[in-house]
């Protein structure tokens, strides 16, 4: 005889933006969660599971953050549809769970009065309890309860207080069963919203008593970091710091990567008799699951910052101060996080995008990111200007050197620039989505949460990223070892490979921008990774030491191009898209590859027309 | 103390002939009031969703009539956008979207 075992139940958390929703999921499903994309949209779906003292198992899927159910961005449709149990490839919940910040429940109490409407069994989380009795702020739980018709359970999701009776009241909930004609809803009309307004008011008022000690950290707080000066002073340090931690501290361990992937190698170089199959491994597959790890300290320390400035409540005052900053080249003011990533790296910056809400917004940003300098076209501009540009000064004080690096740099940020405002004006026609937010009360970030959410983008970017880079990799390896050279051939192998002849046959195409054919060979190993191109030019030209300094190879570069031709090299890489992984990262964020095309197309155009009006102006200038 | 947090019952000490109209859009940091109008009038500005929703955004938001509004800080260039406190909750918006939103100011 076997035990009855009790249906399983589907749980929906709802609640306003900052409601402390996920720190409650957080608590409630523990390391039981898993992230995927809703399908067909870039909506992130995260669900966890619980199971009740009772032995019943409660699927716990944490929706998106909304003010109501009129949704205004795909993320808020998500929720609505969710909630109404109209999205594709989902069941309807049995059972909601609205969140709501006990300390700010006016915005909170008019979206139950909407989930009321939908007439699923819910109950109310009133979170962040502790804050609202360290405020004196009273609420009459019973009849509040009464009033909405609800259950309510007081919550402090970041010291798991109150989770095993929400578990409880949900599994109660669930055991009663659906209530009848439920996911009923229409969208009120601005004199219902004004409505249910009063109607929340009046609740308010009867069951709350104000706090007799309120927050006023806060807007102290406020006086200083949204200051128009000491404000946008204390964000750009921060931004600094910020930079300098993807850019530099992420340094050591990428390196430390990189040396265990080498040294895996070696180990297996070792081991293996020269052959396909040694190649494959060392090649292909480790530098191709290096490429993918190589990139995980960059992203955790970026995500730290986020993360922590996101709990702290910084991140609403940041895109405040930034709004009329980026809102110039038609970019929403939480644009400048990824952006400032993307000169570490478009990688982390493309994922940082989420912190953007608006889809358009969203897109606009992804697409001009790789613009950004990273630092993996560091090792390119080092090349290339060591063997052009004279090691002089201008006026006395500058080198020349130095800048021409910072013309490239300029050049990237201005074309990004250019580049969004063409977006802005051209495929959203001008459209541009009403700037309302929030500013929530500053909170001090939870450990345990902070590390959760860390852990979550590692796993989500090596997983899902990953699938998608690894074999890209692997493409590129393949193209650059197949065929082999014929036996006693005199050049250098990839000469006789697919990349090769790949690049053989596109070099007419790029002769009007100056490229030879050992260029154009270069170019395709070098979309594995940008630095790649520089151990490819080495391969190419024979050239046997291409250490980092890479003075040798840059010689030999100098002794075969011209300066036009250098130069236009250097145009190119400013906007090329020579990166898989970008791709890559591109098509996991977009969950399409229709953004990844788009970008390879426009960024491969602007790439040719800035080489190719270097090359010619440089020429008729006589370079 | 907590005249904040209070419902709008000061309002009806005020008449429209006592205070000042004026936009949301046009208030400098420090001047506070209730809302007494959040309209839908086609003025000036593309808000890329069209005034209707841009009205039921800023009701959903608390942009109510009876509403306590004070503007809190102004961003560095033409002192946009704007962060209010609303009731007790603190919002930022642009100057361009608050011009629907009618503010009769509490004297001095």
């Amino acid at each position: 005889m076997s035990e009855a075992v009790l249906p399983p139940a589907r749980v929906a958390l709802v609640g306003n933006p900052n409601s402390g929703k996920t720190a409650l999921f957080n608590a409630l499903t523990g390391s039981r969660q898993k992230v995927a994309n809703y399908a067909g949209v870039t909506v992130e779906r995260k669900e966890g599971h619980v199971t009740t003292p009772e032995g019943r198992t409660l699927s716990v899927l944490d929706l998106p953050g909304t003010y109501s159910l009129r949704a205004r961005s795909p993320d808020e449709a998500v929720t609505r549809d969710a909630v109404l149990g109209k999205l594709a490839g989902e069941q309807s919940p049995d059972v909601l769970v609205c969140v709501a910040d006990a300390t700010n429940l006016r915005l909170v109490l008019r979206l139950i009065l909407e989930l009321k409407q939908v007439g699923r069994p819910m109950v109310l989380a009133l979170n962040m309890y502790d804050i609202a009795q360290r405020q004196g702020l009273r609420i009459d739980l019973d009849g509040l309860a009464r009033e909405l018709g609800c259950p309510i359970v007081t919550t402090v999701a970041t010291r798991k207080r109150g989770i095993a009776e929400l578990v409880a009241k949900v599994d109660e909930l669930a055991r009663a069963g659906a209530l009848a004609a439920a996911g009923v809803w229409a969208a009120p009309d601005a004199s219902q919203i004004r409505h249910a307004h009063r109607e929340a008011q009046r609740i308010l008022k009867t069951y709350v008593r104000p706090p007799e000690r309120p927050d006023t950290f806060t807007g102290k707080v406020d006086a200083v970091l949204l200051h128009p000066v000491w404000g946008l002073a204390i964000l750009f340090a921060l931004l600094f710091l910020m930079f300098q931690g993807v850019f530099t501290w992420a340094g050591p361990p990428a390196d430390l990567i990189e040396q265990a992937m080498t040294g895996l190698g070696g180990l297996i170089g070792q081991a293996l008799p020269d052959g396909l199959l040694k190649s494959f491994l060392v090649d292909g597959v480790i530098s191709g699951v290096g490429s993918v790890l190589v990139f995980l300290p960059q992203i955790l320390i970026l995500f730290l910052f986020i993360i922590l400035l996101e709990d702290f409540g910084y991140m609403a005052r940041a895109a405040f101060l930034m709004d009329r900053i980026m809102g110039g080249a038609g970019l929403h003011g939480r644009a400048f996080i990824p952006l400032l990533s993307s000169f570490a790296c478009a990688i982390p910056g493309i994922m940082a995008t989420r912190v953007i809400d608006n889809k358009r917004d969203r897109l606009t940003t992804i697409l001009v990111a790789p613009l950004m300098t990273c630092s993996a076209r560091i090792p390119v501009y080092t090349l290339i200007i060591g063997g052009f540009i004279p090691n002089t000064t201008v006026w006395g004080f500058l080198s020349l050197q130095g800048l021409v690096m910072f013309g490239l740099y300029a050049a990237g940020i201005v074309g990004a620039l250019l580049v969004s405002l063409v977006i802005r004006k051209i495929f959203w026609r001008g459209a541009v989505e009403p700037f309302l937010m929030e500013l929530p009360a500053y909170k001090t970030p939870d450990a345990a949460n902070v590390v959760r959410n860390l852990y979550l983008r590692a796993q989500i970017f090596v997983s899902r990223a990953g699938r998608i880079i690894f074999p890209l990799t692997v493409a590129v390896w393949v193209l650059s070892t197949f065929p082999y050279p014929p036996p006693g051939a005199s050049g250098p192998a990839i000469d006789y490979s697919f990349a090769g002849m790949l690049g053989h046959a596109v070099q007419p195409l790029l002769a009007p921008i100056g490229f030879n054919w050992q260029m154009t060979v270069a170019l395709i190993p070098g979309f594995a990774a940008r630095e790649v191109a520089v151990a490819a030019l080495g391969a190419v030209y024979a050239v046997a030491d291409t250490g980092t300094d890479g003075a040798t190879l840059a010689s030999t570069l100098a002794h075969h191009w011209s300066l036009a031709t250098g130069l236009s090299f250097l145009a190119w890489y400013v906007f090329a898209p020579q990166c898989a992984s970008t791709i890559g990262v591109v098509r996991r964020e977009t969950n399409s590859w229709r953004w990844p095309v788009v970008m390879l197309v426009y960024m491969t155009a602007l790439a040719y027309l800035a080489a190719f009006v270097t090359y010619q102006v440089a020429r008729a200038l006589g370079g | 103390m907590n005249d904040v947090f209070a419902p709008p019952q000061d309002q009806s000490g005020l008449t429209p002939a006592e205070g000042v109209l004026a936009p949301l859009s046009a208030l400098r940091v420090g001047d506070r009031g209730v809302i007494v109008d959040v309209g839908a009038e086609a003025r000036a500005g593309d808000h890329g969703v069209g005034v209707e929703e841009l009205q039921r955004r800023l009701l959903e938001f608390g942009f109510v009539e009876g509403a306590h509004v004070e503007v809190l800080h102004e961003g560095a260039i033409r002192r946009d956008p704007i962060a209010v406190k609303l009731d007790d909750m603190r919002v930022a918006l642009r100057r361009r979207d608050a011009l629907d939103v009618l503010v009769l100011l509490d004297r001095p």
